[in-house]
């Protein structure tokens, strides 16, 4: 699935969005990928990212079965990024969101050096994963445009909204969820950073990206459409 | 998936978190039912709701109160405070409609995990897109809008007679009684999806008459498309090829997917066809 592909916005709107993913292809490189993409994500943590997760199990913020009454004052909303690591138990695609050009960029170098052997994939703007091969001595193999939104596009909710809802390609984060938000955090009533987490739990594969939802929601709040 | 009446207390959080839209609050039995046309049992609200055990009856009581005082109840919008939603038992044909939205499972209907597709992902291992190719990934109902089997029909039927060449490891051309038409099975018209990939391959020379031939489709289906274009870099990383082609058709190109080239076949035992997909649903 292109779940990371086709996110709503122009190039600059990715300047905060960077996603490093790494997979493997059963019969080709799979032999010993458990590991390799526990390894990768593990690589990731020292570069900062805002976001990490894997495909079956989620990413570093996830809903809670068992909640308990008194956390609705004290919600946990800090990312814990040990917990994707130590959680990923089968083989599937591992991904590390980073809201920094130069963080993306290092890390990638990083990835390079440790030569996985698994296919390493960079989802940002086209400029902007172009420009971290370029730093990283890497010449492109494969691109895929995404060429955003046709058709009966009048089925669509305004930008803003797309802004935050297309974040998880999946199609878990609801648009009405994300408009939901927009106005709570225009009320006052949630932060952006607050409203930002509860969209994050949503995303059942760890590549919400937590910080450009916080920018998007904060220039929501003073927007007037 | 179902909402349990004996445990829901109406809060309506569900309502909001529902990517389709499908779940309301019945007026006459005061709980959060869901309309199951439009339900793509996508387990957004099982899977993404938190989850309280709160008695029921307790919170409708104060809920009651609450309202006759007028006062706003602000809780956690991201919460089902007494876990009622219950996922069922589902059969064919509707499990299809799991299959391809609930981004968590194998896809039961087909036997292919994910969502099934691979575009370029693992391009530089498995060689899907060659020098000289284009691959297509033209998505249906996403973001957030859906679609039904009956308009993804409608698109397989204009690819096929253009003569395009389906991918064989996808769930759509899994569920095609004939590939050659791009006939898909009967039984699975009623069923609505979160989203779905039709994936073909064509060469460079192709590319604006697919678009085109896409955009004739997007007139006859009642939702959203979105087009996905993977093709081959050269040797210093340059793409020159497609680029222009879809520039000069009006598309600025402001996202892609890059694949860097990093992947090595390493297993003891290469398996050497094109066709195993790659491992876990995919990004």
């Amino acid at each position: 699935m292109t779940n990371t592909l086709h996110r709503f916005g122009d190039a600059e709107s990715f300047r905060d969005d960077y996603i490093v993913f790494a997979i493997a292809s059963r019969g080709k490189n799979d032999e010993g990928a458990l590991e390799k993409l526990q390894r990768f994500l593990r690589m990731a943590i020292p570069f900062k990212p805002v976001n990490l997760g894997d495909a079956r199990n989620g990413g570093s913020l996830r809903p809670c079965k068992k909640m308990h009454p008194t956390s609705h004052w004290n919600r946990d909303m800090k990312p814990d990024f040990e917990a994707v690591v130590k959680g990923f138990t089968h083989i599937t695609t591992a991904a590390a969101v980073f809201d920094s050009r130069v963080a993306a960029e290092d890390f990638f170098k990083a990835v390079k050096e440790a030569e996985l052997g698994l296919s390493i994939n960079i989802s940002t703007s086209v400029d902007g994963a172009e420009q971290c091969c370029h730093v990283a001595g890497v010449p492109r193999h494969s691109v895929g445009y995404s060429l955003g939104f046709e058709g009966k596009t009048e089925k669509l909710p305004n930008s803003q909204v797309l802004l935050l809802s297309t974040m998880c390609g999946h199609g878990m984060v609801a648009n009405s969820l994300a408009k939901k938000m927009i106005d709570w955090v225009k009320e006052g009533r949630r932060t952006p950073e607050e409203a930002a987490s509860y969209l994050q739990r949503f995303c059942s594969c760890g590549v919400f990206n937590p910080s450009r939802a916080k920018r998007i929601l904060e220039d929501a709040r003073v927007s007037t459409k | 998936m179902t909402i349990n009446p004996k445990k829901c207390v109406a809060c309506g959080n569900c309502t909001y978190v529902c990517p389709m839209g499908a779940i309301y609050i019945d007026p006459v039995i005061k709980r959060a039912t869901i309309n199951r046309t439009e339900c793509v049992e996508c387990y957004a609200c099982y899977n993404g709701l938190s989850q309280e055990q709160l008695n029921p009856t307790v919170v409708r009581t104060m809920r009651k109160i609450f309202q006759k005082m007028r006062l706003r109840f602000d809780p956690e919008p991201d919460v089902c405070p007494t876990s009622a939603f219950e996922p069922d038992e589902l059969t064919w044909p509707r499990v299809v409609r799991r299959a391809f939205s609930d981004p968590r499972v194998p896809h039961e209907s087909t036997g292919i995990e994910g969502r099934g597709t691979e575009e370029v992902k693992t391009n530089d291992v498995s060689d899907r897109v060659s020098v000289g190719e284009v691959g297509f990934t033209i998505e249906f109902g996403r973001p957030g809008v859906g679609v039904w089997f009956r308009d993804i029909q409608k698109a397989c039927w204009a690819l096929a007679k253009a003569g395009v060449k389906f991918e064989k490891k996808n769930p759509i051309t899994s569920l095609m009684s004939d590939v050659a038409t791009g006939t898909i099975q009967g039984d699975v018209m009623g069923e609505k999806l979160m989203s779905a990939i039709i994936e073909i391959k064509v060469p460079v020379a192709r590319t604006e008459e697919i678009v085109r031939l896409v955009w004739q489709i997007e007139k006859e289906v009642d939702t959203v498309v979105v087009l996905g274009v993977g093709t081959r870099c050269d040797a210093d990383g340059e793409e020159n090829v497609v680029a222009p082609i879809l520039e000069r058709l009006g598309y600025k190109l402001e996202r892609a997917k890059t694949n860097t080239g990093l992947g090595r076949i390493t297993n003891s035992s290469e398996d050497r066809t094109n066709e195993p997909a790659s491992v876990g649903a995919g990004k």
